[in-house]
């Protein structure tokens, strides 16, 4: 009961918050941790339901209207959550440590990219392109499938890796695919190199809605399906077959689990959510290149499900948050906080803050950010902040 | 097609990719030892690799801001900095191992994988840290000396100049003298037995601990001495540069075999060559169409077809499978 209350009224006093410091990081990272304090009380299930929705559906849109910055993290979030739950399949519940998991949001980002712009005209030839707004949707389907026919591609010869070896070479795959993204310029013009495709059309926003607010509520649209895809196949017949892999690959083919179907089955799986985003990706931000796609991606998303906990949902949700939260909204807090600091002419112990290095800024340390979690975690906590129970047990001694 | 130009081209690209070698057979030995003892990849060897070559640029900056770079014989100047950066990443890494790796011994294989690449990813960013405070910029050039651009022309279509000489006597004595401590010192010989079986070393009264800090020792000044190298052969160096060549290493560890010594510097430097000639051939033989842009893509095809068709590597040391 008390629970209840409490939960209903921070949600409520931190939108109000919201609303009237529209500019105040610290107050919005309090509205997500109501969420989360949501998430956690121990309260009826439709109550957590219906905050949940209040949220999400209504409080959300009403603060990016006051703030256009705090929807636009939102998102990224939601896509962040899609890519991390993929990479849960993978990594979490198949145990294949997939360290070039950024290639299939890449893949799926290039499909609706080159086919949604002017740019595939000097691939074709003629004048049909960009496709009508409206051939987004489908080429949401479409992203789906060429980015899990690229996780076969990639599954089919690393099958018989195991453990590090596949980690490397998953590496090298994402590598090779930023590489071409980077200079098929040339002979053919496929990706325009470095230089990345622009405009990129965008999907036609239902009801009127405005642009931000429609792709959020495409992106938590999305994020809903994936998150109940998940949680059905964690339970099926396939998911429990990648789980029995991962805790032992003998016993596992010996019970009679068909292990190359299981896996090609995962990494395909994992990538087609990563390729659904890319496609939503590319539209929202008009302009894509290869420096979207990096090794720091993919190590960012890990860190998103190890943070959260491996194979565990509700990790992947929350370890995505918290570190995007971290790259949009702390570390770029701490910057400008900085650089009002130093231009106040403040001084900290007799040490004048104008004299800081000009290069020394904290929006740039994103990977020492992701280094600590990675180290801490496996250190301290390898079963993540919400483990799965039967992770966990598997990870105590 | 241009054969006489083709051929005329063929003793450099040969030099330059035997210089490659040696820096990735150096870098790759780190990998390859670590692999050895305790069958884990140590992701962050390329960082541990690239503040070798940071801490022998720190001392050549500050030699030529108190005037002495000049002044000092070269020899002195390149022996000081090869031994500071080896000491440098020898000490980075054992202290890695100490704080990153040894807590996570008995966890799952996967674990200290994980670790490995965080601390990677947060050397890269704390040397970017220090360096931005310290000097208020992250990317750094060699400071020249003259001597070491000098070139002698052999013939008209190869030259060689002194500091390509220096990275390969350097690179060669280096393992000539791991080779030396390995196989005929007592230390060698415990370091053998850890890789061989741990616990039938550990009754045998070797401190199993102190080999595995020891080899991170040896395997992080080798590293480090190849960062010096890296820096004095090609200029320029910033906290994120050891990435890709750790990566190569890497590879060539597993063309050689990885865990298998010898099979670290054979890969290092068949893994240099094929690289050295796809990047300057792949464009000329295919017309312009592909250039040395794909060299990085044809190290890591090289990377999954050796893992995929030899995963014994080329000379042949068993990878062991660990449930």
């Amino acid at each position: 009961m008390i629970h209840g209350v409490l939960a209903v009224a921070m949600v409520a006093l931190s939108a109000w918050a919201v609303a009237t410091f529209p500019r105040s990081v610290l107050v919005f990272l309090l509205f997500q941790g109501s969420l989360l304090f949501t998430y956690l009380a121990r309260i009826p299930a439709w109550l957590r339901a219906a905050l949940f929705a209040m949220a999400l559906l209504v409080l959300m849109p009403v603060i990016g209207y006051y703030n256009g910055y705090y929807l636009e993290v939102a998102t990224q979030v939601g896509i962040f959550v899609a890519l991390a739950l993929g990479l849960n399949i993978v990594v979490g519940l198949a145990g294949l440590l997939d360290l070039g998991y950024v290639a299939f949001f890449a893949v799926g980002a290039y499909t609706w990219a080159i086919f949604g712009s002017p740019h595939a005209n000097l691939i074709f030839g003629g004048g049909a392109f960009p496709l009508a707004p409206g051939w987004f949707y489908p080429f949401l389907l479409v992203g789906l499938l060429v980015a899990a026919g690229t996780g076969l591609l990639l599954g089919l010869p690393v099958l018989r890796l195991h453990g590090d070896y596949l980690a490397i070479v998953t590496l090298g795959f994402g590598e090779v695919i930023r590489v071409l993204a980077n200079n098929l310029d040339k002979p053919i013009n496929i990706t325009n190199g470095p230089k990345g495709i622009t405009p990129i059309v965008r999907p036609p926003m239902p009801f009127g809605l405005p642009t931000s607010e429609a792709f959020y509520f495409l992106v938590l649209v999305i994020v809903a399906v994936v998150i109940v895809v998940n949680r059905r196949l964690e339970d099926s017949h396939i998911g429990r077959a990648w789980e029995a892999i991962r805790e032992d690959q003998l016993a596992a083919q010996a019970m009679g689990v068909p292990l190359v179907r299981a896996k090609l089955l995962a990494f395909a799986c994992g990538a087609s959510f990563a390729g659904v985003m890319g496609v939503v990706f590319s539209a929202k931000q008009v302009f894509i290149n290869p420096e979207s796609f990096t090794f720091l991606e993919s190590i960012g998303v890990l860190a998103m499900v190890i943070l959260g906990g491996m194979g565990s949902i509700p990790g992947a949700v929350i370890g995505a948050t918290v570190v995007t939260v971290l790259n949009l909204q702390v570390l770029k807090g701490l910057s400008l906080w900085l650089n009002e600091l130093k231009n106040a002419g403040v001084t900290v112990l007799g040490y004048s803050l104008t004299d800081l290095p000009t290069q020394l800024e904290p929006a740039k340390y994103e990977r020492m950010i992701f280094g600590v979690i990675l180290i801490l975690m496996m250190i301290f906590r390898p079963q993540g902040i919400f483990p799965v129970r039967r992770r966990a047990r598997e990870l105590e001694r | 097609m241009d054969y006489p130009l083709l051929v005329g081209i063929f003793p450099q690209v040969l030099l330059d990719g035997i210089i490659l070698g040696f820096m990735y057979a150096l870098i790759a030995l780190g990998y390859t030892m670590v692999y050895g003892v305790l069958e884990f990849i140590n992701f962050a060897h390329s960082e541990i690799f690239i503040v070798g070559a940071f801490v022998g640029v720190e001392i050549l900056l500050s030699l030529k801001g108190a005037g002495l770079l000049e002044t000092l014989p070269w020899p002195l100047v390149l022996v000081l900095i090869l031994v500071a950066g080896m000491a440098g990443s020898a000490a980075l890494a054992v202290s890695v191992e100490r704080i990153a790796y040894r807590p996570l011994r008995a966890a799952p294989r996967l674990i200290p994988l994980i670790s490995a690449i965080g601390v990677s990813f947060f050397l890269q960013d704390l040397i970017r840290l220090v360096e931005s405070v310290w000097r208020n910029a992250f990317n750094l050039v060699y400071p020249t000396m003259d001597v070491l651009n000098e070139r002698f022309e052999l013939t008209s279509t190869l030259d060689v100049s002194v500091k390509s000489l220096v990275v390969i006597v350097a690179a060669l004595l280096m393992l000539w003298a791991l080779h030396a401590i390995v196989n005929r010192t007592k230390v060698g010989t415990a370091i053998r037995a850890v890789a061989e079986d741990q616990a039938a070393a550990s009754l045998m009264g070797i401190n199993v601990n102190r080999i595995i800090s020891l080899t991170f020792l040896i395997g992080g000044a080798m590293g480090g001495a190849a960062g010096v190298l890296f820096g004095v052969q090609y200029g320029l160096i910033n906290p994120y540069s050891g990435f890709i060549p750790g990566l190569k290493a890497f590879t060539a560890a597993v063309l050689g075999g990885i865990g298998n010594i010898p099979g670290a510097m054979v890969g290092g430097i068949v893994l240099g060559l094929l690289e050295a000639f796809a990047a300057s051939y792949l464009s000329l033989l295919t017309g312009g169409a592909f250039g040395a842009e794909y060299k990085d893509i044809f190290a890591f095809s090289v990377l999954i077809l050796i893992l995929i068709f030899r995963p014994k590597g080329l000379l042949g040391e068993v990878v062991r499978e660990r449930a």
